[in-house]
């Protein structure tokens, strides 16, 4: 590989990495907020792909890709919220909820999104900051989703919201200790169904950028599991937005990795270098999980950590 | 006044204490009586001590103070006029409030953070410089010292019941009712935090109302006792005109309590258990256990004392198998030991834990298979193919239940419907009916009632009188100073000090537990 080459590669990854980390950033993001509660929702990727194709469903139908956006948020809340409401039931486990909404996210989005696999929806439009640059390259890959801008400031305003205001304190009260905050007159179950559904709000914006943007358009196999890499990514994070950032960045750039070699004619193991996000998230988890010790940073009502 | 005071509704040190009174309550649960027409007076400015064993009522009053509860009869009084309690925020909003026995404090906030989300009107967006110079100017006024910007679960058992108090004290709660205030705190946190909490009542700023079963800190720091026993008031009056006597008689009535088993003395001191460098690392990967040396001879009882939190807890494991140490080893009768089914066996080790039903017994079993525990694989239980005699481990239960006095109605009953007291003579009837050389016994009487904790120590004292070999791990000195033969104290994962407990006393042993040499 030659100098030139290499370069390309390593732009390639970067705009790669920006555009295959937003729906990860977003998503664990939602699920950073959700944990940071004292829930789990694996349902995350069911309002992904549901995101999706709503997203996608409204962009096509009122021809602004930006309605698609909030749209596809609102459907998220939706599903926040089933997963807020049925977990406050007693008895009743999150995680196997986050399971069978996952499945029913999917299935609902496959069942009613067979009519928009043919049709082309408006798409969101990117910001280019390559105007300095005479190299199409170097133009290309600064290219930049505005979600994804957004997306970086939703992070550094939850790092900051978690620590200066009352939400904040109140949200990290509620997934430290329920017994506390019951004890400070917090309504433990109405904190978490909030949490719950403005992080599934952000999950379904997540989706909506897989139809909208980046690969921009709705099939069945659009989400591949980014959904539930997400939560691993939060674990990888230690449940700091700041990191999830980071993380979500990592994740895209090992996402990337595949197409990147493949745009200088490296094909070879090209099936593997894809999995590459797969296999990261594999190995976070080994190095993350160990039987002798638990988590470190981990909010202390999280059914995996008690 | 402080500018913490000018510019918020919270603290405000020239308010006084409160007095508060109960007139005949009575609080039912379906149909058992909890609380019996108690009356009691707190006296605005007093320390009075709420004396009585587990199930007395104790908790149960409190908390119909607190507005957890409503009471089913009777009237609660606060400074004099009839106050009608539906919720903990009314207790609040009338200045009333409460430490509990576990912190309520969030582990992972600071104590900046705790004491300012525990106010009612948090603005949404924290100014925290601001903040910062109220809490600073906050603390002056009150005798206690918290670093404030360390997250709680770094700070000591004392760090953090001084900032529930401050917590309270913060709020501007003028009746402080302490439950167990005491329980994890070294004898010198616990004299320093009652002395100053002593310091606020003699001034009256501060009214109190403490729960507690230690005699000591009744007579030391409370100006008026009440004392309840099965739901009623069976006593009530100044510390200054009550003997020790009289009101441990007011707690436990005409009870007969097992004596004390005497002391016998053992000759042959054959070393049994000897534990040499062990190390073993806790749940968050940091060294829990450093270098632990220890020796356990027969017919000895070594106490290990210390505050929660010091390692104690990872050493039982280790010894229990529950926990991998990373070096060090543990040996028996000079052979090497693995806590392991077979040689606990083979060993005949065996052992008691606080809190029976949470960590040596399924709660959804029933007695006799729970009974059953280190006999159900073996003749005559289990017969050559694996087969099992459910009717057999029925005898055997109804032998075992009879001989320790375990109250259940039949032995198919599940533990969990147990007493506290009989789940542990159940424990106690498994563990101590064979032959026992190695005892592992770690704080076996906690929250039973006085009855249980005399016959559970004679127990003790008895196997240890016919040659076993005892290793106490126990949080509550009273119960080493009765029991051990050689006192160690664990600190931070150490063993910090031993003696023989002939050369030693209260105070010395308080100071090891503190650090202190």
């Amino acid at each position: 590989m030659d100098d030139g080459s290499l370069a390309t590669v390593l732009l390639a990854m970067f705009a790669g990495a920006i555009r295959v980390s937003t729906p990860f950033l977003f998503v664990s993001l939602g699920e950073c907020l959700t944990e940071k509660s004292g829930r789990i929702n694996l349902g995350l990727e069911g309002t992904l792909v549901f995101g999706a194709m709503s997203g996608y469903a409204l962009s096509f139908h009122t021809g602004s890709p930006w309605i698609g956006v909030l749209g596809a948020g609102v459907v998220g809340v939706l599903f926040g919220a089933i997963h807020g409401y049925l977990c406050k039931l007693p008895k009743v486990n999150d995680i196997a909820i986050g399971i069978a909404l996952m499945l029913f996210g999917t299935g609902a989005a496959f069942f009613f999104g067979k009519a928009y696999i043919q049709p082309q929806a408006a798409r969101l439009p990117s910001i280019s900051f390559g105007g300095w640059s005479d190299d199409s390259a170097v133009q290309q890959a600064l290219e930049i989703n505005p979600l994804f801008i957004i997306g970086f400031f939703l992070a550094v305003a939850m790092w900051w919201a978690f620590k200066n205001t009352r939400w904040g304190l109140i949200v990290r009260t509620t997934g430290d200790s329920t017994a506390a905050a019951v004890a400070l007159g917090i309504n433990v179950d109405r904190v978490r169904l909030i949490a719950t559904s403005v992080g599934g709000f952000f999950a379904g914006v997540g989706g909506s950028f897989l139809s909208l943007s980046y690969p921009g358009s709705w099939s069945e196999g659009l989400s591949s599991g980014q959904g539930l890499m997400a939560v691993a990514l939060v674990i990888f994070a230690r449940w700091n937005p700041l990191a999830c950032f980071e993380a979500a960045i990592l994740f895209g750039a090992a996402g990337a990795l595949g197409p990147a070699l493949q745009s200088v004619g490296i094909s070879q193991g090209y099936h593997f270098f894809n999995a590459a996000p797969y296999i990261m998230t594999l190995g976070i988890l080994i190095v993350a999980v160990s039987p002798k010790r638990s988590l470190k940073g981990a909010p202390a009502e999280l059914s995996i950590t008690k | 006044m402080s500018i913490a005071a000018a510019d918020q509704t919270q603290h405000d040190p020239s308010s006084k204490g409160i007095g508060v009174e109960t007139l005949g309550v009575t609080k039912r649960f379906g149909s058992l009586v909890a609380l019996d027409d108690v009356s009691i007076k707190v006296r605005p400015g007093s320390f009075h001590a709420l004396l009585g064993e587990n199930g007395a009522g104790k908790s149960t009053l409190v908390k119909c103070i607190m507005g957890v509860y409503r009471p089913t009869n009777g009237q609660i009084m606060v400074d004099g006029r009839e106050a009608v309690i539906p919720n903990p925020r009314a207790a609040h909003a009338l200045g009333l409030g409460m430490v509990y026995q576990h912190f309520t404090l969030v582990p992972s906030l600071t104590a900046a953070e705790n004491l300012v989300i525990s106010r009612a009107n948090v603005p949404g967006i924290v100014n925290w410089s601001r903040e910062h110079a109220d809490l600073e100017a906050f603390l002056e006024t009150t005798p206690f010292k918290v670093p404030l910007d360390i997250p709680v679960n770094g700070l000591s058992a004392g760090e953090k019941q001084k900032l529930e108090i401050l917590k309270q004290l913060y709020l501007n709660q003028r009746f402080l009712i302490l439950d167990e205030p005491t329980s994890v705190l070294t004898p010198d946190e616990a004299d320093e935090i009652l002395g100053l909490l002593k310091g606020l009542t003699d001034s009256g700023e501060l009214t109190i109302l403490m729960i507690t079963h230690k005699f000591r800190e009744v007579t030391g720091y409370a100006d008026d006792v009440t004392v309840l026993r099965g739901g009623q008031m069976v006593g009530s009056g100044a510390v200054a005109d009550l003997s020790v006597e009289d009101m441990s008689h007011m707690m436990i009535g005409d009870t007969k309590l097992r004596e004390a088993a005497a002391r016998a003395e053992t000759s042959v001191p054959a070393l049994v258990v000897e534990l040499s460098g062990l190390n073993a690392d806790d749940d968050e990967g940091l060294p829990a256990l450093s270098d632990i040396n220890l020796k356990v001879h027969a017919g000895e009882v070594v106490g290990i004392a210390g505050v929660s939190g010091n390692g104690q807890s990872e050493l039982v494991e280790v010894l229990s198998g529950q926990r991998d140490r990373s070096a060090g080893q543990i040996k028996v009768y000079g052979a090497n030991y693995e806590p392991v089914r077979e040689k606990m066996d083979r060993f005949k080790v065996f052992g008691l834990s606080e809190e029976p039903l949470h960590n040596v017994a399924v709660p959804s079993m029933t007695v006799a298979e729970n009974i059953a525990f280190r006999s159900f694989d073996k003749s005559p239980i289990a017969s050559l193919w694996g087969w099992l005699h459910p009717a057999k481990m029925r005898s055997q239960a109804r032998g075992l239940i009879t001989a320790y006095r375990v109250k259940t109605p039949s032995t198919e009953e599940q533990i969990e419907n147990l007493s506290g007291g009989n789940v542990q003579r159940a424990v106690l009837a498994r563990e101590l009916s064979g032959d026992v050389d190695i005892l592992i016994v770690a704080n076996p009487c906690f929250g039973l009632d006085f009855a249980s904790v005399a016959e559970i120590r004679a127990q003790i004292m008895e196997q240890r009188n016919q040659g076993a070999a005892v290793l106490l791990i126990a949080e509550d000195l009273d119960e080493i100073l009765e029991l051990a033969d050689t006192v160690a104290v664990m600190l931070e994962g150490e063993i910090a000090y031993t003696s023989p407990i002939g050369d030693t006393d209260r105070r010395a042993i308080g100071h090891a537990m503190a650090g202190a040499h």
